[in-house]
């Protein structure tokens, strides 16, 4: 393979998570003006009263709004407008806070990056532990348990276990706090939630690359030359092992931020997934679209930072592409 | 959505006695519970009548699931809310299996421009977290209605059908066995019954029993943050937050949708091996 090809591929990966990114951002906000329009009640009432208060709004009022915001244009007029509001990247205002969206949503973001981060970090912890304790002797106890943990782990929904871990560390054993925000413990119960519906998958996947790395002639060769155990298994079993675990993060980012959504809403940790819940709740459109929109840049980002780790662990090219 | 993932994890491998065996008395379980669910409704008392006076009553033997907070017959809720979530999770994943096998088929068929224009969409799809769609979809209705719960959750199903269509139907598409039956002059539908369902069927099996375990979770995921299916309806993930604040009075409360919701999630998970080898 020549030095030009990586920094081709490199642009591939970018060009074409690029065209996800923009086609994920018109199919969100397309679908948070299908939530406008079908919201019961006149749009222009409900944000003129939102601005200037139920008891103020006059017909005036009504018409102001309409006509600033071209509510009296035809649906895809404003469709349009909507669109060019998004690529301004402007969001307005929450409608519940009045706050500017942008900012909020910044908040938001933090709240959910600290979770996402702390249980994704558990979660390899977890994943690895147990998947490579398993990989020790396929078939085994340990192997048996392990396959145990994962369809267990896959069966419970997030908010089940949320719950069982609050009425097992929280209420019964007094650990931990239930909820909130703030001090350092506050974090671990939803991080602990996510982390171990994740780990089952990571378990699974990382027992089986172990078992096949360790399997195959480059490690039989390393052992043969002499390389001692631990070498062996850092230089060869791990980086190889991690070229296959690597792009499951990515796949497990669509779960983080569909855990993220219910996680923080049984927590009530200040993320993006409580604000989006919320702004359901409270019909804040503005909230609604700019966090909805966050959580699947979100995906994509993740997605693609996991190809580039692949390219980094792995520079050769994929076998479908050296077909091609 | 995991069950692409899942589909690459679980090589058909394996294969065990005791694997048949639990996979039977899954098959079991899910057909006393389908039963339940079907005959329930027509058999149990009207799961919104209320009694106040029967507050938290405890299970009995004509009341075997006790009452919950309104004196209401938590075994007929629980029928109800289980039929609910079966029927309503199979319409989604049927919806979602047409459309994406359809549209499978088309973009492995036809290629090119067809091919790119489906592809990208359902790229954009992969990248989107489910239940974002599903609450995006669900928020549109002022009351939480059973029908864009419906139309969210088939919407974020078919993109994996899609993909694993596409993929495989055009390999087989083009294999020699198709090219050869075409040069003989068999139609489409002989390719179609011949060629792609045997070759297809079990994917979809596994696809579909995913599916099911995703879109009665979602449901129920929801219904539990309050954002799905709105109360005094019967619903799994409502029955949970409804009952909760009295779980430690009456447990079975809430130790009943949960161990519904757990049977139905178990047994559909070991469908995914039925179609092995």
């Amino acid at each position: 393979m020549t030095s030009s090809a990586a920094p081709a591929r490199l642009a591939r990966v970018l060009a074409g998570r690029a065209l996800q990114a923009v086609g994920v951002a018109v199919l969100v906000s397309g679908l948070c003006f299908l939530v406008v329009q079908r919201l019961p009640g006149d749009i222009a009432y409900r944000i003129a009263a939102g601005r200037y208060g139920y008891d103020l709004v006059d017909e005036q009022a009504v018409a102001g709004v309409r006509s600033e915001l071209g509510l009296d244009q035809p649906a895809w007029q404003q469709l349009l407008h909507w669109l060019g509001d998004l690529v301004r990247l402007d969001f307005g205002r929450s409608l519940v806070t009045h706050q500017p969206v942008l900012s909020e949503v910044g908040y938001f973001l933090t709240g959910t990056l600290q979770l996402a981060a702390v249980a994704l970090l558990l979660a390899v912890a977890i994943g690895a532990a147990l998947g490579t304790a398993a990989a020790r002797r396929p078939g085994g106890v340990v192997d048996r348990l392990t396959d145990l943990w994962v369809a267990g782990v896959r069966a419970l929904p997030a908010f089940l276990l949320g719950l069982l871990l609050i009425v097992v560390l929280s209420v019964h054993l007094r650990w931990l706090p239930s909820a909130g925000q703030g001090g350092s413990t506050t974090i671990i119960l939803p991080a602990l939630t996510l982390a171990l519906g994740l780990s089952g998958l990571f378990a699974r996947v990382t027992r089986d690359a172990v078992v096949e790395v360790r399997r195959s002639d480059y490690v039989r060769f390393a052992r043969t030359k002499g390389l001692g155990g631990r070498l062996v298994l850092l230089r060869h079993v791990v980086r190889n092992a991690a070229v296959v675990l690597v792009p499951y993060i990515g796949v497990q980012a669509v779960i983080i931020i569909e855990g993220v959504v219910v996680v923080e809403a049984l927590f009530s940790w200040q993320g993006l997934g409580h604000a989006l819940v919320h702004a359901v709740f409270w019909r804040d459109i503005p909230v609604l679209q700019a966090s909805a929109l966050v959580l699947a840049l979100l995906v994509v980002a993740v997605n693609t930072l996991a190809d580039l780790t692949v390219l980094w662990l792995d520079p050769r090219p994929r076998g479908q592409e050296a077909l091609r | 959505m995991t069950a692409l993932a899942e589909l690459a994890l679980h090589p058909p491998a394996r294969r065990s006695r005791a694997a048949t065996v639990t996979r039977r008395i899954c098959l079991a379980m899910l057909a006393g519970l389908v039963l339940f669910a079907l005959v329930g409704p027509f058999v149990l008392a009207d799961p919104a009548a209320q009694s106040l006076d029967r507050y938290l009553e405890g299970p009995s033997l004509t009341e075997p699931l006790g009452r919950d907070e309104y004196g209401r017959s938590v075994v007929s809720r629980l029928a109800h809310a289980t039929r609910l979530s079966l029927l309503l999770a199979a319409a989604c994943v049927g919806t979602a299996l047409l459309l994406g096998t359809a549209t499978g088929i088309l973009a492995g068929w036809r290629g090119g421009l067809v091919d790119v224009a489906l592809r990208s969409t359902s790229e954009v799809f992969v990248a989107m977290p489910a239940l974002l769609v599903v609450l995006l979809v669900a928020a549109s209705s002022p009351d939480g209605g059973v029908w864009t719960l419906y139309l969210g959750l088939a919407l974020a199903q078919w993109v994996e059908y899609f993909r694993v269509v596409r993929s495989r139907s055009a390999l087989l598409l083009g294999s020699p066995a198709v090219e050869a039956a075409r040069l003989l002059g068999l139609g489409w539908p002989h390719v179609v019954r011949r060629h792609l369902w045997p070759d297809l069927r079990p994917l979809l099996v596994t696809l579909a029993s995913l599916g099911m375990v995703t879109s009665i979770l979602a449901m129920s995921t929801l219904g539990f943050v309050k954002v799905g299916l709105q109360p005094p309806r019967a619903e799994l993930g409502l029955m949970i937050t409804e009952s909760f604040p009295f779980y430690d009075v009456a447990p079975w409360l809430s130790l009943a949708p949960v161990a519904v919701l757990f049977i139905l999630t178990i047994c559909f998970l070991s469908l995914r091996r039925t179609e092995d080898s």
